[in-house]
């Protein structure tokens, strides 16, 4: 079937099977490399993209559900001042190791400034709690995302 | 502070903030097609027969017939198949291949595909490995290696104490979870075979390649790509999808990438092992410790992979931070129809020093004593033997590092408040991890290699240390540039591959700034006295210091070539109602010498911290009738930022006499001495005696005295 929908500003029409998944639409038919697979079942949050401004798993999105909608991936966001300001505070606070989660971190740190532009740690924990990371214990990306909201104060 | 601590910006950070860098899922040569492997569902049978259903054009199957030398998957026994030929050995254990253009497709030829088995009777544990007769797994034997070794006059300190204090305790598997499933892409040109991807060494690959190809080396390459974590599980595990894929491209004549879904990869790539340690000490009439009796049992699954290895450094480990003069030490790595254990951070440390440490704490207990100072007392210094009685050439700064925990956790205060209310607990640890291969490994077996080259004023490295998280590819640029005097941005270094890059050895056992950047450091001095030269290279292989000794038929002398050092305080509060384990904050004080960065030394301790958490109290992973019952992330459950409590670390700085600009190994350590701390501390919440991890909120409520 076809789908119509916005990918980062651009529509963008696919030929795909309904039940493809958008995650695999995204990485197969769009190029979309930022959005990682890491387990497949809405666990990992590797495959994080925004979905008309919410946070989606894109791996438990069934294509046909995407028909009309804004999606937005970190090859669309790393265009904005609000990455820019996401990218200085994961810089200096050392947020980035192996770097596989780190997409879906940047993506979750926007859906969580942009609904709550002056978290506290605690609320930047339970922000991101849908994501893992197996490199950093967590700490440092919090710090990251609390410099981030500090470096793109007015932003969000 | 040194400045070469001081933090700079990670070369790998812009190409992953900004999701650019490719790792191996998302590379995609030019008429790439895909394979999956097709794997043992028994965990012990014969193959009777195998029946394929008609392939459609474009579609392969890759098997045991199509490996031109030899069917092994080099370790350090040649007991592993590339593919099963005629029997199989445990639940996931490769049969084949099927490689083709479409996913879909692949998955209904593998639907299709018939095997029949006439099932043995499988071993499934330790213990019923120690109680099996023929047919055996590995030989004539129940266990791939058994070793021994001794310290002073056992037999007579026996005879001598006054009193005994024994202790058993269990370990259970842990799975390395790192978020980028293995993953491999080979290409084929007709002379060359290339394999990239997702890996800690890559020369382990190469070796791989060698041995089932047949091949010489120049017609072998391996590239490592971005990597997405690793643990020990990209150490030895790669070699079978690399030389997978490799079988595959070279077959259909097309790039071939071979990606694991997450549940194939826990069920089939290699865990933490799990053990059985016991621990005796004898005391004389004046309750001193004079000997030790410890027992080392692991479960090594169905082939030999690193398993001697893992144990060796376990049954060193198992001695702890103390000097006990007298010491009878056994092991034993069980062979059992289980998926194949195999490397994690801290390779057999984390079980070990687990079992160490509750036993000092037990003992510590039973004779009302403090738990650090009881420790302290028998604390290694400068210039005592180790286990293996090597001589300790360096400072050994445990009585400094005991107290800064002491003052950063209030552990004494809160040890004796906590004594009277309940659910609340304190518990400690101390433990090092050796860096470097064990013994006379570096010099004897993995004779590392290091190159860099000066083109005008630009310089290059050279080495098969891979970036996988911890930083590589800036902490070598800094120790060169340090050295060189020259501005960072001079230096360049990439992803290792093969075709120029030497053999520095594995991407392993804390040992890549150690041995790896200490070459480095040699190779720029050299360089820095020839720098009028315009261009030049230098190559450096390492040379085993004169002052340490090894005897690898007895273990006896340096153990390790060097040690870092450490301790943790946990402090919890358990749930009444839900029996949970709170965990109120964790304090961690190390001697890594001198750190290469401090940003990314921070990224290791907390990292390695909160994983020892999960080991400690979170991942069930348990192994029914040799199947993983837990093998998504949705049963295998990982700590996520809501299950991480208040991390306070710090460093003491004692610089290594070894390692450049005086730093020691990082990698691991940070993960080895969580557990005992976590489980010391629900002891005295609770008031029963933890013996096994992970610690389940069932174990609490079986265990709890309201």
């Amino acid at each position: 079937m076809k789908i119509d929908f916005v990918l980062n500003e651009e529509k963008v029409s696919v030929e795909v099977e309904h039940s493809n998944r958008l995650l695999d639409v995204l990485r197969d038919d769009l190029h979309q490399i930022s959005v990682k697979e890491g387990c497949g079942e809405g666990e990992c949050g590797s495959c994080s993209v925004l979905m008309n401004g919410k946070l989606v798993n894109s791996c438990l999105i069934a294509i046909a559900s995407v028909d009309g909608c804004h999606i937005l991936t970190l090859e669309g966001y790393r265009k904005t001042k609000r990455f820019e300001a996401i990218r200085k505070g994961f810089e200096v606070s050392g947020s980035v190791q192996c770097g596989f989660c780190t997409p879906g971190f940047v993506l979750a740190a926007e859906a969580l400034l942009s609904e709550n532009p002056d978290p506290s740690a605690l609320e930047v924990m339970k922000g991101i709690e849908g994501n893992l990371c197996r490199c950093t214990g967590y700490q440092m990306i919090v710090a990251g995302i609390l410099e981030a909201k500090e470096i793109g104060k007015g932003l969000w | 502070m040194s400045k070469i601590s001081e933090s700079i910006k990670r070369y790998d950070f812009e190409d992953k903030i900004q999701g650019k860098a490719i790792y191996t899922p998302d590379f995609h040569p030019e008429g790439m097609i895909f394979a999956k492997t097709f794997r043992s569902k028994v965990s012990r049978a014969k193959i009777l027969s195998l029946q394929l259903p008609p392939l459609p054009k474009g579609y392969f199957i890759v098997d045991h017939h199509d490996i031109p030398a030899k069917n092994i998957v080099p370790v350090v026994f040649e007991d592993q198949p590339v593919f099963a030929v005629d029997e199989v050995n445990y639940i996931g254990e490769p049969i084949l291949l099927v490689v083709g253009p479409e996913k879909r497709v692949i998955l209904e030829i593998m639907n299709n595909i018939s095997i029949e088995y006439q099932i043995i009777q499988p071993i499934l544990s330790i213990e019923e490995a120690e109680t099996c007769s023929a047919p055996f797994i590995f030989n004539n034997k129940p266990y791939f290696v058994d070793y021994e070794y001794h310290k002073g006059n056992f037999d007579d300190s026996v005879r001598r104490a006054k009193r005994v204090i024994s202790d058993e305790f269990k370990t259970g598997y842990q799975e390395q979870a790192y978020l980028e499933t293995q993953s491999m892409v080979a290409t084929y040109d007709g002379h060359t075979v290339c394999v990239q991807g997702s890996m800690q060494c890559p020369y382990y690959i190469v070796e791989a390649l060698k041995v089932a190809l047949g091949w010489n080396e120049s017609r072998i390459r391996v590239i490592q790509m971005p990597t997405g974590g690793a643990f020990g599980g990209k150490e030895e595990f790669p070699s079978i999808p690399g030389v997978h894929a490799a079988l595959a491209a070279i077959k259909s004549k097309r790039p071939v990438k071979l990606v694991y879904d997450r549940q194939e990869d826990i069920q089939c790539s290699s865990k933490r092992h799990p053990s059985i340690i016991s621990i005796k000490s004898y005391l004389d009439e004046n309750d001193e410790i004079i000997a030790r009796d410890i027992d080392v049992k692991l479960d090594g699954g169905a082939y030999a992979g690193l398993s001697s290895v893992v144990l060796q450094r376990s049954i060193f480990a198992a001695a702890g931070c103390y000097n006990i003069e007298n010491l009878f030490v056994r092991g034993t790595a069980y062979a059992t129809n289980n998926v194949v254990s195999g490397a994690f951070r801290g390779f057999g440390g984390p079980q070990a020093f687990y079992a160490i440490e509750m036993h000092m704490e037990n003992i510590a207990k039973q004779l009302k004593k403090d738990p650090i100072e009881l420790r302290r007392k028998y604390f290694v210094k400068q210039g005592d033997t180790s286990s293996t009685q090597g001589t300790f050439h360096d400072p050994i700064v445990l009585d400094l590092i005991a107290n800064e925990v002491i003052a950063m956790s209030d552990f004494k205060s809160k040890r004796l408040r906590f004594e009277s209310e309940k659910l609340k607990g304190i518990g400690c640890s101390i433990f090092y991890h050796g860096c470097g291969f064990t013994g006379a490994g570096e010099a004897e077996l993995i004779k590392p290699s290091v190159r860099i080259k000066k083109e005008k004023s630009e310089i290059e490295i050279f080495i098969s240390s891979t970036e996988i998280g911890q930083g590589v590819l800036t902490t070598m640029r800094k120790i060169v540039s340090s050295t060189l005097e020259i501005p960072i941005d001079h230096v360049h270094h990439n992803y290792p591959d093969s075709r120029d890059c030497p053999d520095s050895g594995p991407t392993v056992a804390s040992r890549t700034v150690l041995i790896v950047g200490r070459l480095l450091q040699d190779c720029a001095i050299e360089m820095k006295k020839r720098w009028n030269e315009e261009s030049f290279e230098i190559i450096q292989s390492y040379v085993y210091p004169s002052h340490l000794r090894w005897d690898n038929q007895i273990f006896k002398g340096n153990a390790y070539p060097d040690y870092s050092w450490g301790a943790n305080v946990v402090e919890v509060e358990i749930n009444a109602d839900t029996y949970e384990i709170d965990v109120k904050g964790i304090w961690a004080v190390y001697d890594i010498g001198i750190p290469i960065d401090d940003k990314i030394v921070k990224g290791q301790i907390e990292g390695g911290i909160v994983q020892g958490l999960g080991y400690a109290m979170m991942e069930v992973l348990e192994s029914k009738k040799g199947k993983l019952s837990q093998d998504t992330f949705t049963t295998y459950i990982i700590p996520s930022s809501l299950d991480i409590p208040p991390i306070y670390s710090k460093l003491v700085k004692n610089p290594s006499t070894i390692g450049p600009f005086g730093a020691r190994g990082l990698g691991e350590i940070p993960l080895v001495g969580v557990a005992p701390a976590l489980a010391c501390a629900v002891q005295q919440a609770i008031g029963t005696n933890i013996t096994k991890i992970p610690i389940t909120p069932e174990d609490i409520m079986k265990g709890v005295q309201l």
